[in-house]
């Protein structure tokens, strides 16, 4: 059992990557570390445990990545996805400094995955994590183990005490008593507010009840509250979200990857009223998945219904729950509880909109329709060929953007433009400084492991160790 | 849980794979299953044989236990393998040896024992039993040459029989025909899988067992086991081979093959299945089936007992003890290949041919 009587140099609240890579950090740093996590030690890590990949900057190819990927040219990708909405001082040092991570995680116990044979292809830009987030997470929590750092589970903090813009102590609930802790700084990386359904609320209405919560339970954004409570600066758009197309028979929480549906790009996609609303090819669908979510957000009840055909089911990743699998449409839209006249028509309409061409997964092919409203502009290939399936499709939350503002030691900015002296921000909690929209793959966690690392040695730094 | 309620598990579980895939680094199971959309019982069946019980998917795996998923591939793999053995043995009724593996080899093991003892005594005589016998074929005074070799031969026969029979539906079930057998090289990729436990590294940092953290401990307990087993069987082979053509007869000195082996042998398989037990018994229950340990514990001690007695008689073999022990280490050997079509033994096969399986079909793969 921790003890959280004693001296407590820094206190890290939020076990997921940042917070790990910010307490190994202060640790070596020699400083006397503590790390809150509020969740049981079987669902510890956050989000992190869902993730699979980092992107990094690197001069060469390796055994694990297929070539170089400049600062240049990570830039330039960031600014793209988000449209500008990035501080490009802060988008720099962490393109920059996460060069080093290819060595540093290893360091601390993290295992690359090596080309597989078939299987995965490396990636230029990402390193893959062997066994993905969660086994990151296990060796990351083994090495804070070793370094003597005291690990909290199921120790939520309710309340931060800040006077003066300086933290004092953080009053927790644990074991269902509460405590109050004092430490000479503080790392706060317990993440978004994305598993929060009453604040999504405030932005979304009623139909955030729809939402499904690909990570934890766990992110309801206490922390980012408290910070902006006391006066941070925030950052980011805070309705704005990540969200995806998923499978709605996914759970509400943690149901983490297998829950995504690759299927749209091969077939059509209506909504309860049996209306397609999007161009459903309109360019490959590991680009477009992510504008999905806001899609079928906007569509009546949140729902939406993914047709495909025996032709297009060899085409994707296998999904996690069996599509709804029928003979005729007809059978499929009473199965998926349409209206099989609307179903047949809208089947019919598109099916006669199809232009001949030679069907390509593999690339940006000529299938496309004329004539009808959205067009679909690749892989549009006739429904024909039973039997046909079907899978109903619900907005999935990956993450908020809404965040605290940081300078460059990962220190919080307060209203006024002054920097907190010793309350850093690391992780989801932060990432919107950087990511302000969009999304780039693996790149949440370069942003956590980069400004961890940084608040852990800016918070080392900051005791005097 | 009933078989077809395993394999509908199996089918919900590997479908969860099959969608994250986070694992396919840590062993041959998860390129397999990559291969696939759908998962029959044979498919179910191959893939649980190509499973080595490291662990590191467990630990790794976000859908886990306690998560609603309830993911955990080592435990649902080991019920199946338990299957395997159980469905393939012959002659059908003797499957429910499955049923309580460890109670099983223990009876049976003491009924070859007594089958060895009695007949001893009877025809034999406690005097001669319980003497001091020195000097080439002292052995045979207690059994006769006839007596310790004409059963175990028939015995090991059998238990090869059964055993090649269930390789073979296993093989069928697992959907390779008998032309894919003849894949040299894919045999050669096999069996340096085999002999290099190459699944027992885990992605290299090795099995998560006892506990979550990464050890090679269980490979190299294991190594023991199987390569002092493989002594043991020189040993035998040596002595067979001396007996027959060079019509010298045991016991042999102790500078001589198979002495030296048998010995080298013996210890190493005393510290090996001691090794593996020990892990055993710390190791975490939960991604473990407990027909299948119960199984590897009862095949363990079986084999400790046998290496154990085996070194005793040579230690004692010059003492009135001598006797005792030579039927005991007998008894044990009897009660080794007897059970062996009905255990743990069977894994060398069925484990072998899913190698193959997979060596086949990624060669296959390589090759389009």
């Amino acid at each position: 059992m921790v003890n959280l009587r004693g001296p407590i140099d820094v206190l890290v609240v939020g076990g997921g990557n940042a917070g790990l890579c910010a307490a190994i950090t202060a640790g070596r740093a020699g400083a006397r570390v503590v790390l809150l996590e509020s969740a049981t030690k079987d669902f510890r890590a956050g989000n992190s445990r869902h993730t699979r990949d980092v992107r990094y900057m690197h001069k060469a190819a390796t055994e694990y990545v297929t070539g170089p990927y400049t600062e240049e040219e990570f830039w330039q990708d960031l600014r793209q996805v988000t449209g500008g909405e990035t501080n490009e001082v802060l988008a720099r040092l962490t393109i920059r400094a996460s060069e080093e991570l290819g060595e540093w995680m290893p360091a601390n116990g993290v295992r690359w995955q090596k080309p597989l044979r078939g299987t995965l292809h490396l990636t230029r830009t990402n390193l893959f994590m062997l066994g993905g987030g969660k086994a990151m997470m296990n060796a990351y929590y083994d090495t804070a183990c070793r370094l003597g750092i005291g690990i909290a589970y199921e120790s939520e903090v309710g309340e931060l005490i800040i006077r003066n813009g300086a933290f004092q102590s953080a009053r927790i609930l644990r074991n269902g008593a509460s405590q109050e802790i004092s430490a000479k700084a503080i790392v706060v990386s317990a993440g978004g507010f994305e598993a929060n359904i009453p604040w999504l609320k405030e932005y979304w209405g009623d139909a955030a009840d729809n939402f499904i919560i690909r990570g934890t339970k766990h992110n309801q954004g206490r922390m980012l509250k408290e910070l902006l409570k006391h006066g941070a600066k925030p950052v980011g758009d805070p309705r704005g979200c990540h969200a995806v197309a998923l499978d709605a028979r996914a759970p509400k929480f943690d149901g983490g990857i297998v829950t995504r549906l690759d299927s749209p790009p091969f077939g059509i996609v209506v909504n309860k009223h049996v209306k397609r609303f999007y161009d459903e090819g309109e360019d490959f669908w590991p680009k477009r998945y992510a504008i999905w979510g806001k899609l079928i957000a906007d569509q009546p009840d949140q729902i939406a219904y993914s047709v495909i055909d025996a032709k297009a089911l060899p085409h994707f990743m296998p999904s996690v729950f069996p599509p709804v699998k029928a003979h005729s449409i007809d059978e499929l839209a009473i199965a998926l509880d349409l209206d099989p006249a609307r179903l047949s028509a809208a089947v019919n309409e598109f099916n006669n909109a199809a232009r001949p061409g030679t069907f390509d997964p593999g690339n940006l092919d000529d299938c496309r329709t004329e004539g009808i409203e959205p067009p679909k502009s690749h892989w549009a290939r006739r429904i024909d060929t039973p039997p046909f399936y079907g899978y109903p499709l619900r907005p999935g939350i990956t993450f908020t953007y809404l965040g605290v503002t940081v300078n460059e030691r990962a220190q919080v900015v307060m209203q006024d433009g002054r920097p907190a002296t010793n309350i850093f921000a690391a992780g989801e909690i932060m990432a919107g400084n950087i990511l302000g929209r969009g999304y780039l793959a693996g790149f949440g966690l370069t942003i956590g492991s980069v400004f961890g690392r940084i608040a852990g040695r800016e918070a080392a730094r900051h005791v005097g160790t | 849980m009933s078989e077809l309620d395993l394999l509908k598990d199996g089918e919900r579980q590997l479908t969860i794979c099959n969608a994250c895939r986070y694992c396919e680094g840590y062993c041959a199971v998860f390129p397999a299953m990559e291969l696939r959309r759908t998962f029959s019982k044979g498919d179910l069946t191959y893939l649980a044989n190509l499973c080595f019980d490291c662990r590191d998917c467990y630990y790794a795996c976000q859908y886990a236990p306690p998560h609603e998923f309830g993911v955990n591939i080592p435990k649902l793999m080991a019920e199946l393998r338990t299957e395997t053995y159980r469905r393939y043995s012959w002659p059908g009724i003797f499957s429910a040896l499955f049923n309580r593996n460890g109670l099983a080899v223990t009876l049976i093991t003491a009924v070859a024992l007594m089958m060895i003892l009695l007949p001893v005594l009877v025809f034999i005589g406690s005097d001669v039993l319980l003497a001091t016998h020195l000097g080439e074929g002292a052995f045979y005074r207690v059994i006769p040459f006839t007596a310790m070799v004409l059963p175990p031969s028939i015995i090991v026969l059998y238990a090869l029989a059964v055993l090649l029979g269930g390789a073979r539906r296993f093989w069928r079930e697992a959907g390779g025909g008998f032309s894919k057998v003849i894949d040299l090289r894919a045999l050669w990729r096999a069996t340096q899988d085999a002999f290099g436990l190459a699944y027992m590294k885990g992605g290299g940092a090795g099995c998560n067992y006892p506990d979550a953290s990464f050890s090679q401990s269980r490979r190299w307990f294991h190594h023991l086991v199987f390569y002092g087993f493989l002594f043991a069987l020189a040993s035998t082979s040596i002595a067979a081979i001396y007996h027959h053509f060079l019509e010298w007869q045991a016991p042999y000195p102790l500078l001589s093959w198979p002495v030296a082996l048998g010995t080298i042998g013996g210890i190493a398989m005393i510290i090996g299945t001691t090794g593996m037990l020990y892990l055993k018994w710390l190791s975490d229950r939960d991604p473990a089936a407990q027909s299948m340990l119960n199984m590897d514990v009862a095949f363990l001690v079986l084999l400790f007992l046998t290496s154990l007695t085996g070194l005793l008689l040579l230690v004692f073999r010059e003492t009135p003890a001598m006797g005792t022990l030579l039927v005991v280490h007998l008894g044990m050997v009897a009660g080794l290949f007897i059970t062996a079509p009905y255990g743990k033994f069977a894994h060398v096969v069925y484990r072998y041919a899913a190698l193959v399986r997979y060596a086949v079909e990624q060669r296959r793969i390589a090759g389009q």
